[in-house]
């Protein structure tokens, strides 16, 4: 087995996240798949770090764990602001701008 | 010049199918809470590979930070919001579901294809020569001399996010707390002086002293406002009436 191998795992992750993010109605459900794609963005860079032997990608999955935190709290901060206003946490129904 | 032993195999061909099960179970099933502990699932799958590559601190920090703390956040914000009908999986724009498998397998197949065909030019090297020291030592030289203006920005960042989210989750009060007097008087001029002197509390004059039972009126009829609106609108309030003296089972038994 070769390393290239963790990268196919972080490209089938990455994509099922995007699906999820595109077909899912729960507002937290679809933030729990923007999660999985920033680990799956994660585990390409701590593998290519080991392929070339630096630790350069190791540092920069640090800083994306550390904005990745930051996004969390934020975003679950705004479903928990939109859901106190309109009492769902479907996307589906924040679409006042359409209208 | 890296190798690969044997157990780091067996592990990553065990885990991985695991991993992407468990992401694509995340996708199909039905309760948000059941797709929160499939992710936790696949991010302690994810912390496990780092600690295999060679990358120690970053798989206890995605532990620590993600299973620890985000999942547990995800978790905790959905028991506040509870289920309601987004949890439900049927499309509610049409065409949406297909047009997104196709996208995502012409996406997907593009990647793996890529990664196929893709070379480097050397072999992988390894993380043996970095690692020396030490993976967290040496991830400290890097995060404290290259890194160190982006650390900063990033904590500049972590401290702005704390605040925001301080921000979205005040509540600003859209009318004037009522104060003692005004409750006072709203007490006394209501419609009627029953509540007056406040609601009887549960189990007052009642046969049985739990929250659920209601208590009795001196005229021995029920009093349901002595029972949390809560646990009336779940309709776990008991009937006083199997309480009653006639119905209880009085006979003194020997107890051993």
């Amino acid at each position: 087995m070769n390393p290239y191998n963790y990268l196919y795992v972080s490209g089938l992750l990455f994509t099922i996240g995007a699906v999820g993010v595109v077909v899912r109605r729960n507002a937290i459900v679809v933030f729990m798949c923007v999660e999985l794609m920033l680990n799956a963005a994660n585990l390409t860079l701590v593998t290519f770090s080991r392929i070339n032997g630096t630790l350069d990608g190791q540092v920069v999955a640090f800083f994306t764990m550390v904005v990745a935190a930051c996004e969390v709290v934020v975003g679950l901060a705004i479903i928990v602001t939109i859901y106190r206003s309109r009492r769902s946490a479907s996307i589906d129904d924040a679409s006042l701008l359409k209208r | 010049m890296l190798t690969i032993q044997t157990p780091e195999a067996v592990m990553f061909w065990f885990l991985a199918p695991l991993s992407v099960v468990a992401a694509l179970g995340m996708l199909l099933v039905k309760k948000a809470v059941h797709s929160a502990l499939l992710l936790a699932w696949v991010m302690i799958t994810l912390a496990i590979f780092y600690i295999a590559q060679d990358a120690l601190f970053l798989g206890i920090v995605q532990i620590v930070v993600y299973t620890g703390a985000v999942m547990m956040l995800f978790l905790f914000i959905l028991m506040l919001v509870g289920v309601d009908a987004s949890d439900s999986l049927t499309e509610t724009i049409p065409g949406l579901r297909p047009i997104a498998i196709t996208a995502a397998l012409g996406f997907g197949g593009l990647l793996v294809s890529l990664i196929g065909r893709a070379t480097l030019g050397h072999s992988a090297y390894g993380l043996t020569a970095a690692n020396t020291d030490g993976n967290v030592q040496a991830l400290a030289k890097l995060l404290f001399s290259t890194y160190v203006w982006p650390f900063e920005v990033v904590s500049a960042l972590l401290i702005t996010a704390a605040l925001g989210a301080m921000v979205l989750a005040h509540h600003q009060r859209t009318t004037e707390r009522p104060t003692q007097r005004e409750q006072a008087i709203a007490r006394f001029r209501g419609a009627s002086l029953g509540s007056a002197a406040g609601l009887p509390n549960p189990g007052v004059f009642a046969r049985h002293n739990a929250v659920d039972v209601p208590a009795l009126l001196p005229d021995g009829s029920a009093a349901p406002n002595s029972i949390s609106a809560t646990l009336k609108a779940r309709g776990d309030m008991l009937d006083s009436a199997q309480f009653e003296l006639g119905e209880v089972d009085n006979t003194v038994t020997e107890e051993k």
